[in-house]
């Protein structure tokens, strides 16, 4: 995984609550049992024109993500429950193809904030008024948890699966004693659980 | 005091993580073919195995043609076959339980679960699928995650999580004749705000939920995700071993008595506190069916739509503000899903359509939950009754619940749907889902518009 440290970069603003992993990317757009190319899926329904073809389609141009000024945008701004609905993890594969690091929003849907922690995209949760307020170029440090000269939470665990871009299992498989020991225990105390 | 939730949170608790989260133990894990073939082929790719495979289940629901003469490869999505080819593949290198298109025992997966007596109370079970709190209608601690987590869930048997909040929604009093498990969670719901429960452990609980019966406590807690919770859950009483014994995979002889044993002390203490608690009159709930493209716009049958639309929804939804509910037409009736596709709900349906046609221009379908609750229908004649009326009747699968390049509407139709998510686009380009319950669906298949079912008595 990707580490996120520091970022700064050009934030394209997508307005509306509750956008749902439906709008983030269409299920119709997860073609292939991968991780990679979704990006061209990315908002699809309302990236590109309802009548333009696959292959050859016609991009939106009033779609926020489309606007020339958009072009190379790094940082995604959201308003509340942003990611909301399936779980589908290609939401966030496709934010990444895309070239997204890092989503900031009022709230977020909890399947996909783990799903961005999961993936190294950086989701920040913050008052309407400041993303409103951020400048266009935003920088983001996530050692210093600020946007900006604002500050913003995150759990630790999360901060440091992000900074230091570690798989999980490996690091989880550091308590395999505990694991172990737990069966062991559980296995007595709950002989019906096990098949 | 603890709750319910602390109660098999502290039971499952591994080890405390120094990064402020806990190691939570596992105990069963579902996929399907739609997100579990990329966990299973990255983590093969990975060089890692599940760690007990026999805990692990894979369906094929997502993306299954559900006519009835399918072939163990037909999709309802372009280039959905290679996500069934990809998943049996690697389910059967992997040694999991693999539950493949043509079984007897295929269907959705929060359908099949239950049924297959696979979530049990004072059970943690995991799946990347959002809907998966459904599972906590039998007292089992089950929630949703993304395809990383699940290879992180077979992997390590384990998952980290921070502790989530706390929520108490207790229903006081009965849901009246005709109000189903359906209404009242629109109704709570469109109360609370689609973020209502953020990142919560929602126990339901109250006379209304003691007196559902499991088919129903799984509509209530299917739709908790709809309103941001972590999961729900309901504390086991008689209601869900007498629904679990005989179970194939439910416990059996000396284990069972264990079992009812431990399920008997699953239950929130009293003075044990929330960090949140709401609380609602289940007798002035009325049926409620969703209006916008969020599952909190909802409002009584018998009420109106806004005067006011909120963003996004004039533009889609074809509305303007102010119509009366039971006064739009619409040209499609689904009757399937995760959330109301059990017997019973195809019963209440069925009791609405039997010696009724489905209205001129409405087209109308019928996908049960699983091909087990298929079997049970047809063994009740209610196939002939759902033919008879003019509902075509499917095999099992998530088909026409969300769109996925194959199954769905004509672009612009109001469709009235026993599912969960009336997204923009969800069902299909432009198509404009209400949610609702069978038997509203059944009764606004017949007049052609939104309508109670108590209209046609």
């Amino acid at each position: 995984m990707t580490p996120f440290t520091q970022h700064t970069g050009l934030a394209v603003r997508l307005p509306g609550d509750n956008v749902d992993t439906d709008q983030i990317i269409p299920s119709r757009e997860m073609k292939t049992v991968s991780k990679r190319g979704l990006g061209v899926g990315l908002f699809a329904a309302q990236r590109y024109l309802p009548d333009s073809q696959a292959g050859e389609r016609v991009p939106n141009p009033d779609f926020p993500l489309n606007r020339a000024e958009s072009a190379g945008a790094t940082v995604l701004i959201a308003g509340r429950n942003f990611g909301c609905g399936s779980s589908r993890e290609h939401a966030v594969w496709a934010l990444v193809d895309f070239g997204i690091r890092a989503v900031l929003a009022e709230s977020f849907g909890e399947i996909f904030y783990n799903n961005c922690i999961r993936n190294g995209v950086l989701p920040v949760q913050l008052e309407r008024a400041t993303l409103d307020a951020l400048p266009d170029r935003v920088s983001i440090d996530l050692k210093a948890q600020t946007v900006e000269d604002h500050s913003f939470d995150i759990a630790p665990g999360a901060k440091r699966m992000l900074l230091e871009g570690l798989d999980p299992v490996a690091l989880t498989l550091e308590h395999e004693d505990a694991i172990a020991a737990w069966e062991c225990a559980d296995r007595a105390a709950r002989g019906w659980a096990y098949v | 005091m603890p709750t319910l939730f602390d109660k098999i949170w502290s039971d499952h608790a591994v080890a405390e993580l120094p990064s402020g989260e806990t190691l939570i133990a596992v105990d069963r894990v579902f996929l399907h073919e739609r997100t579990g073939s990329v966990a299973l082929e990255s983590m093969a790719e990975a060089g890692r195995a599940p760690r007990r495979p026999e805990t692990v289940f894979v369906t094929m629901d997502h993306i299954v043609s559900t006519e009835a003469d399918r072939s163990d490869t037909d999709a309802r999505s372009p280039g959905g076959d290679v996500f069934i080819t990809a998943t049996r593949k690697a389910a059967r290198a992997a040694g999991i339980n693999l539950i493949d298109v043509l079984s007897p025992d295929q269907g959705i997966v929060h359908v099949i679960s239950p049924e297959l007596g696979i979530a049990q109370p004072g059970l943690t079970l995991v799946c990347p699928d959002s809907h998966t709190c459904t599972q906590g209608a039998l007292g089992a601690l089950a929630w949703g995650i993304g395809s990383t987590d699940a290879e992180h869930a077979m992997a390590t048997g384990t998952m980290r999580l921070p502790k989530p909040a706390q929520m108490r929604i207790t229903l006081d009093g009965r849901l009246r004749s005709g109000v189903t498990a359906k209404d009242a969670v629109l109704h709570i719901i469109s109360s609370l705000g689609a973020d209502g429960a953020k990142r919560c452990a929602v126990e339901f609980a109250g006379e209304a939920v003691r007196a559902m019966d499991m088919e129903a406590r799984l509509t209530l807690c299917n739709m908790a995700v709809e309103f941001a919770a972590f999961t729900a859950i309901i504390a086991p009483d008689a209601v869900t071993t007498d629904y679990l014994r005989g179970r194939r995979h439910a416990p059996k002889g000396e284990q069972w008595d264990a079992a009812v044993q431990y399920w008997q002390t699953l239950q929130t203490d009293e003075g044990a506190s929330f960090d949140h608690e709401h609380r609602f009159d289940a007798g002035r709930i009325e049926p409620t069916v969703s209006w916008g493209i969020s599952p909190a716009q909802a409002a009584p049958i018998s009420g109106h739509v806004p005067h006011t639309l909120p963003d996004g929804v004039a533009d889609y939804s074809g509305l303007h503000g102010g119509e009366a509910m039971a006064s739009l037409p619409i040209g499609g009736a689904f009757i399937g899903s995760c959330t109301n596709a059990r017997l019973s709900d195809l019963r209440a349906a069925a009791a609405v359509l039997r010696g009724r046609r489905v209205a001129d221009g409405v087209e109308a379908i019928a996908v049960p939950g699983s091909m087990a609750v298929r079997r049970a229908a047809e063994a009740e004649g209610l196939d002939a009754v759902f033919r008879e009326a003019g509902f075509s009747w499917n095999a099992s699968g998530c088909a026409f619940c969300f769109y996925a390049g194959g199954d769905t509407f004509a672009p612009g139709t109001r469709v009235i749907s026993s599912t969960n998510r009336n997204f923009k686009n969800r069902q299909g380009p432009g198509v404009r889902t209400h949610l609702a319950s069978p038997a509203v669906v059944a009764a606004s298949a017949v007049t052609g518009r939104i309508t109670d079912p108590a209209e046609l008595q």
